[in-house]
């Protein structure tokens, strides 16, 4: 069973910025997967995971409304576009940016509990 | 019910429009969760393939009690090998579409995946349609 963890406290383990979503930073994800290639997030069937990814684009914040995904961190302090927070905000999402590298954001989040997918 | 969304060749800042909102209606229609992020999945890779390789494109969706329909229709290269096209891994795919996060050669098996049934037919130098059927209950 993995263990939940609510996005305001990923925000804190990482010293992250919340971009947009405030108010759902309550919620919580039980997994997280890490990709900047979009097809990859398209083939997972979970709910409830955090998206990791240096892709910063339109089409990341489109894949994440269509696969059910609520919350996005941008890492290697990626920019979030205004677009993107418009599409995040008309779909409940939080976007989080993160000033550190990939691997840093994955190692911290997996030691606090945060599960892979698979 | 019957919407119909234009998808321009190229232009990656408007895909998913129309699977954007096709989601919103059938969460309007109380469809099953599951069944619906299937669908937007599907319809959402059909949209970036016509991004990705059409000049232009037309999204037909009708929408019954019991079914979705979903054509996606394009005028651009057409496939000319579809059986090589859905292999996974498979790809035509150009270094901007690369770097929008797609082109891995994913997009039409993972439509296949996600839809209950999935007809395909080409023409080089013509275009491509794509049709997709899903049962909207479980």
């Amino acid at each position: 069973m993995a263990s939940s963890i609510k996005i305001q406290k990923i925000a804190e383990l990482l010293d992250a910025r919340i971009v947009c979503g405030e108010q759902f930073t309550d919620s919580e994800v039980n997994h997280a997967f890490a990709s900047d290639l979009m097809s990859d997030v398209l083939t997972l069937e979970s709910e409830q995971l955090v998206l990791i990814t240096g892709l910063t684009n339109m089409q990341t914040v489109r894949t994440a409304e269509m696969a059910d995904i609520n919350c996005i961190v941008f890492v290697r302090g990626k920019k979030v576009t205004p677009d993107m927070i418009e599409v995040a905000e008309d779909n409940n999402m939080v976007l989080i940016e993160c000033q550190y590298s990939m691997f840093r954001t994955i190692g911290i989040l997996y030691e606090a509990g945060v599960s892979p997918i698979y | 019910m019957e919407f119909n969304y234009e998808v321009e060749g190229g232009n990656f800042t408007k895909a998913g429009n129309a699977a954007s909102n096709v989601k919103k209606v059938l969460k309007q229609l109380n469809v099953d969760p599951k069944i619906i992020k299937r669908i937007v999945v599907a319809l959402y890779e059909g949209e970036v393939n016509v991004v990705a390789h059409a000049y232009k494109g037309n999204v037909l969706v009708d929408i019954d009690t019991d079914r979705i329909y979903i054509k996606i229709q394009d005028e651009g290269p057409g496939i000319p090998d579809i059986d090589l096209a859905m292999q996974v891994g498979y790809s035509t795919a150009s270094a901007m579409v690369r770097e929008m996060g797609f082109g891995a050669g994913m997009g039409l098996p993972n439509m296949k995946r996600n839809a209950d049934t999935i007809d395909i037919t080409s023409k080089v130098g013509e275009g491509t349609i794509v049709e997709l059927t899903t049962k909207l209950t479980s």
